[in-house]
């Protein structure tokens, strides 16, 4: 029976136990959030040549285009297959291996033992495998790119039957595999710890936000994972075994007919992966509305507005988000009754997700708002977020979808969420909590150049896809212009492709910034934003154990400002 | 002098180990154990939607006692109850601190896994023989698939119970306790899986 | 016939049904602006007012707002009212068998999509489509039309060229020979997959004689960007001159002793519902897909 946490050596373990195989929440946190930011950058990589495609198609890329094989670009000039390749890799990547590891694996794993008051998530050892599952899987994704046959081309939706005669699939499918695992088992390990593992005196209604926002997201992972696993299974079996799980009767490619037994569904795969794929959509946003709270309430100087209402929202959104899939499917010869289904749901998942919005707006309200670097990226997350939510709408309704599913609309509504959106939200909580990790605080100046390039970069980039959308052109297209319909509007492609490129440049501040930082930044001691939760009680960086001393949440999170106080906050954590 | 379980002091500052969370009643093991076999749930119930889907959508499904091994299968299912039974003494046993006791009711477990394994391997060969195998058509497909999925399962749960028998049994002599709430968890696995097959066996075999 | 324009907006609209669509469109983005603008001043008014100064303290507790309950209120009645009356309508006119124009007076084409073409089967006079089986598609019959079957002498099959009579019902019966694509004519407002193993069936009318163009809108492949086909709306009599241009020359009939005329008894069970795209091949004794219940 453990009597009290304290200070707790790392007693002498070799650097590979220390730093490598740590199982330490904090390190593993690190390893996921570095790793993640690397892959987010690979992903943007991919997207920089397919931006090039897409502005001057068929000609060759400049600089760097003979370094490319032979099998992917020809005298510089992008395949097909390839451009497939990088679109759909791109989206892999950025979703399974990008967003969710830096955004649960990376925030969550660093923040919610520490915020929680715990020495440790509840099995440490777990989420040191997890980490290293998915780092496997990572490898295999990114090695799929020197396979003989190249990485998956078929999207990151991988639709049957393309995805089962294309190539490139089988190491997409056995890379989910271990991603799947990866996030399994970290989601097993995050709702034990935040069930059994608070601190004395820190009630479920007195957690940070951020906190319910990974606690949700967990029981997403958790639930809608397997059954992409599943199907996973079932695609491999159709790809090795030549079974027809995914496949009909009666296929015909390339003037012959297919050898298999048929008798299956192609919409089987496509119910089996949005049955994920939707929550997996939540998993991207939750966390970053948890980190945007965190911040806008540190910021603003006073409680945020409506806890109780952030509180019933994300757990309505978790729970409904299981029951919107099948509007990714509306124009794959559903019936009016479950279209009629799917739309009723969809329209009520925005419910609770503008209240979130609203009340994270209305927080600002009263406040005393210091624009530091992470408020200014939590400030733009709003907006950003406002969009993405708002372009979903006609997205939702089945009837003006029949217009725009599977065009540029739907480009622009996702990224909207997720880059302005999530991304941003990400690197506000990285400037937030680089100095808790670091022990060092990132330029403030360079933070601002970062920001101030990047707002309207992003907006350059996917603003302009929606009146691409509008005017009919359809995604995934390699050459633009065969289309009539495309042709008018392609200038807007190559405006997007300076802003894309813009953006990357953009973000050589920030990776400037985030290793210098861990030589010549400020150094700072536990609280150098005087914030209110656990976190920032323990040292900067928090030793193995956390806490010098036990520590125990006296009161709600967020008590800034609070009335005949001297100081304008007052730490979970202090007595008095 | 090796101690695999004290290796990280971690262990002794985290709570709920072996005594139960005031409010949720468990240890963190049977939690996380719980919440795993929901995954577990999601990913059999991803798995049974889709025979579902699939014998919905087609106009000639055959029976599967026409096709598939009754007799053999019943016997699996009676081993496999059985299993569950003598996992349950097995943990009866070393919760009432009778290591002999264990030792005899876990290894009975073991085998009875492995006598369905075998079981299977035989069902499994006598269609490969007939040349039947997964891309023969769609009822074989999923009947391989879904019951292979299973077997691997059921090889997990011997290699953990195995695990419990020999080399776990470290665990038993520092942390009884401990020991004790992971034989339980192993158990719950244990029941799932069997669950999992007392489902299967009708749809596939009897309807 | 003038040619097409296509801008920086919504494409021009030529069938009977889009304006349903882009008035929900319209209104939609209508409210949108609306609504992100209002709440853009609220929230740089709320920004700038209480920015962090000197003597400027927050306040710990603020009076409840009543706007946002309302707001929400608000949003919640908006979303039902666009779903009830004007999405469910919309899309129940376009997707429900009910909502279909009735067989005789509609235009009937199948619909074979292909990597990385359209095939497009018109019954012919007799109003009737000939049999069609996997195994018989070559490079010169692309649907696998079966010769010998009577119902399909006066068939017509094109690749990639899709007319249709301007201001009559056609209903399209949508299929395809390997994987998932999707026929979208932009200027009819018409998007649907088209699915291996399903017979889907979607209709539309155009009220404009014009060319156009047909694009593939879902991923299937290398040649997807170039999946394009061309779509032109005749007047009924250009497009019966048309026909009969293309039609193909029926075969020389088999010497078959004493018969002049064979009798389409087949012929009656292909004007059933679903136009045989798929057969049954070997594998499971009669498990094949079938008609998946438009319940999927």
């Amino acid at each position: 029976m453990p009597t009290k946490t304290r200070s707790h050596e790392a007693h002498d373990l070799p650097f590979w136990r220390k730093y490598i195989f740590s199982t330490d929440h904090k390190v593993i946190g690190i390893q996921y959030a570095i790793t993640g930011l690397l892959f987010l950058l690979f992903g943007f990589g991919l997207i920089m040549l397919i931006r090039w495609q897409l502005a001057y198609p068929a000609k060759p890329l400049p600089w760097i285009g003979h370094l490319f094989h032979q099998k992917t670009m020809i005298g510089g000039i992008m395949l097909p297959e390839f451009y497939n390749q990088l679109g759909a890799m791109h989206g892999t990547i950025m979703v399974f291996l990008g967003v969710v590891p830096l955004a649960v694996g990376g925030f969550g794993n660093f923040l919610v033992p520490l915020q929680i008051g715990a020495p440790d998530m509840a099995f440490p050892k777990l989420n040191m495998i997890s980490y290293w599952v998915y780092f496997i899987g990572g490898v295999v994704m990114f090695a799929s790119f020197f396979l003989p046959d190249g990485a998956a081309q078929s999207g990151w939706t991988s639709y049957a039957p393309l995805s089962i005669i294309t190539t490139g699939q089988t190491a997409w499918l056995l890379g989910m595999v271990f991603l799947i695992t990866s996030s399994l088992l970290g989601a097993v390990n995050f709702l034990t710890t935040i069930i059994q593992l608070r601190t004395e005196g820190l009630t479920f209604f007195r957690l940070p936000f951020f906190v319910w926002a990974q606690f949700v997201t967990s029981f997403l992972l958790l639930l809608a994972f397997p059954p992409l696993e599943a199907a996973a299974v079932f695609q491999l079996m159709d790809r090795l075994a030549d079974t027809s799980f995914f496949m009909p009767s009666g296929l015909v490619v390339s003037g012959k007919v297919l050898e298999v037994s048929g008798g299956g569904n192609p919409i089987l795969w496509q119910h089996l992966f949005w049955f994920l794929a939707h929550p997996e959509v939540y998993v991207l946003v939750l966390p970053a509305m948890g980190i945007v709270a965190e911040i806008i309430a540190c910021n603003t100087r006073k409680p945020l507005y409506g806890y109780n209402s952030l509180v019933g929202s994300v757990l309505f959104i978790g729970f409904m988000s299981f029951i919107v899939w099948a509007h990714h499917m509306f124009l794959t010869n559903m019936g009016t009754k479950m279209s009629a289904f799917f739309q009723i749901t969809t329209m009520i998942i925005s419910i609770p997700s503008i209240i979130i919005l609203t009340m994270l707006i209305l927080s600002l309200w009263g406040g005393s708002i210091r624009f530091t670097v992470p408020m200014l990226f939590a400030a733009a997350f709003l907006p950003m977020f406002g969009i993405g939510g708002l372009t979903g709408l006609p997205l939702g309704l089945a009837a003006s979808d029949i217009h725009l599913h599977d065009t540029y609309y739907v480009i622009g509504h996702f990224h909207y969420v997720v880059a302005p959106g999530t991304l941003f939200a990400l690197f506000a909580g990285v400037y937030h909590w680089y100095p808790k990790a670091t022990g060092r605080k990132l330029s403030e100046f360079l933070g601002k150049v970062h920001f101030w390039l990047s707002f309207p970069l992003i907006n350059g980039i996917f603003m302009p896809m929606f009146l691409q959308g509008l005017a009919g052109v359809s995604r995934r297209l390699y050459d633009p212009n065969q289309f009539l319909h495309g042709q008018p509007i392609q200038p807007l492609n190559v405006f997007i492709s300076y802003c894309a490129w813009g953006l990357a440049l953009a973000q050589i501040p920030f990776i400037i910034n985030f290793f210098g930082s861990l030589i010549w930044g400020k150094k700072v001691d536990a609280n150098p934003w005087h914030a209110t939760t656990l976190e920032w009680a323990a040292p900067s960086p928090p030793p193995h154990g956390n806490f010098l001393e036990p520590v125990t949440a006296y009161r709600d999170p967020y008590e800034y400002s609070v009335p005949g106080r001297e100081k304008d906050f007052w730490p979970q954590h202090l007595e008095d | 002098m090796r101690r695999p379980y004290r290796q990280n002091k971690m262990s002794s500052l985290i709570k709920h180990i072996t005594k139960p969370h005031p409010i949720t009643g468990v240890t963190n093991a049977k939690l996380g154990t719980w919440l795993f076999l929901a995954s577990e749930v999601m990913l059999f119930g991803g798995l049974f939607s889709a025979y579902i889907l699939l014998r919905l959508g087609s106009l000639n499904w055959p029976h599967g006692w026409e096709l598939l091994n009754v007799p053999l299968a019943t016997f699996n299912t009676m081993v496999l109850i059985t299993s569950s039974v003598t996992m349950v003494l097995s943990w009866a046993a070393i919760a009432g601190g009778d290591l002999k006791k264990y030792r005899r009711f876990m290894g009975i477990t073991i085998l009875l896994g492995i006598v369905f394994l075998i079981a299977k391997s035989f069902e499994y060969a006598a269609k490969f023989g007939h040349h039947i195998y997964p891309k023969t058509n769609i009822f074989y497909a999923i009947y391989f698939t879904l019951t292979g999925l299973h077997g691997l399962h059921v090889f997990g749960g011997v290699l953990v119970n195995a695990y419990f028998l020999f080399p776990g049994l470290a665990l038993w002599r520092e942390e009884p306790v401990q020991f004790v709430n992971r034989v339980e968890c192993a158990g719950l696995y244990w029941h799932f899986v069997d669950l999992v097959w007392i489902f299967l066996f009708p749809t596939l075999y009897l309807l | 016939m003038e040619e097409i324009k296509y801008g920086w907006w919504l494409p021009p609209d030529i069938s009977t049904h889009g304006w349903e669509i882009d008035r929900l469109i319209y209104i939609i983005h209508g409210v949108m602006l609306v609504l992100f603008v209002g709440w853009i001043f609220f929230y740089i008014d709320a920004l700038i007012r209480f920015r962090a100064r000197p003597g400027h303290k927050a306040q710990y507790k603020i009076d409840h707002f009543k706007l946002p309950k309302i707001a929400e209120v608000g949003v919640a009645l908006f979303e039902a009212v666009l779903l009830i009356a004007f999405s469910f309508p919309v899309f129940y006119k376009v997707r429900n068998a009910e909502a279909m124009p009735a067989r005789g007076e509609a235009l009937e084409v199948r619909v074979i999509a292909e990597q990385f073409a359209w095939n497009f089967h018109y019954p012919g006079g007799d109003s009737l489509f000939g049999k069609t089986a996997p195994e018989l598609v070559s490079a010169v019959n692309p649907v696998g039309l079966d010769v010998n079957d009577p119902a399909g002498k006066d068939d017509l099959v094109m690749i990639n060229q899709f007319h249709i009579p301007v201001n009559k019902p056609v209903i399209a019966h949508l299929s395809s020979k390997d994987v998932i694509h999707s026929f979208f004519i932009p200027v009819m407002r018409v998007k649907q997959d088209v699915i291996p193993g399903m017979v889907v069936p979607t209709w539309f009318q155009a009220k404009q004689t014009g060319n156009f163009e047909i694009s593939c809108a879902q991923l299937c492949g290398l040649g997807h960007y170039r999946m394009r086909g061309f779509f032109t709306v005749d007047s009924e009599e250009d497009f019966k001159k048309w026909f009969d241009e293309n039609k193909p020359v029926p075969p020389a009939p088999e010497p078959a002793a004493g018969e002049t005329e064979t009798q389409p008894v087949v012929a009656v069970a292909q004007a059933a519902p679903a136009p045989a795209a798929v057969t049954t091949t070997e594998g499971l004794p009669g498990v094949d897909p079938g008609e998946p219940a438009s319940a999927h």
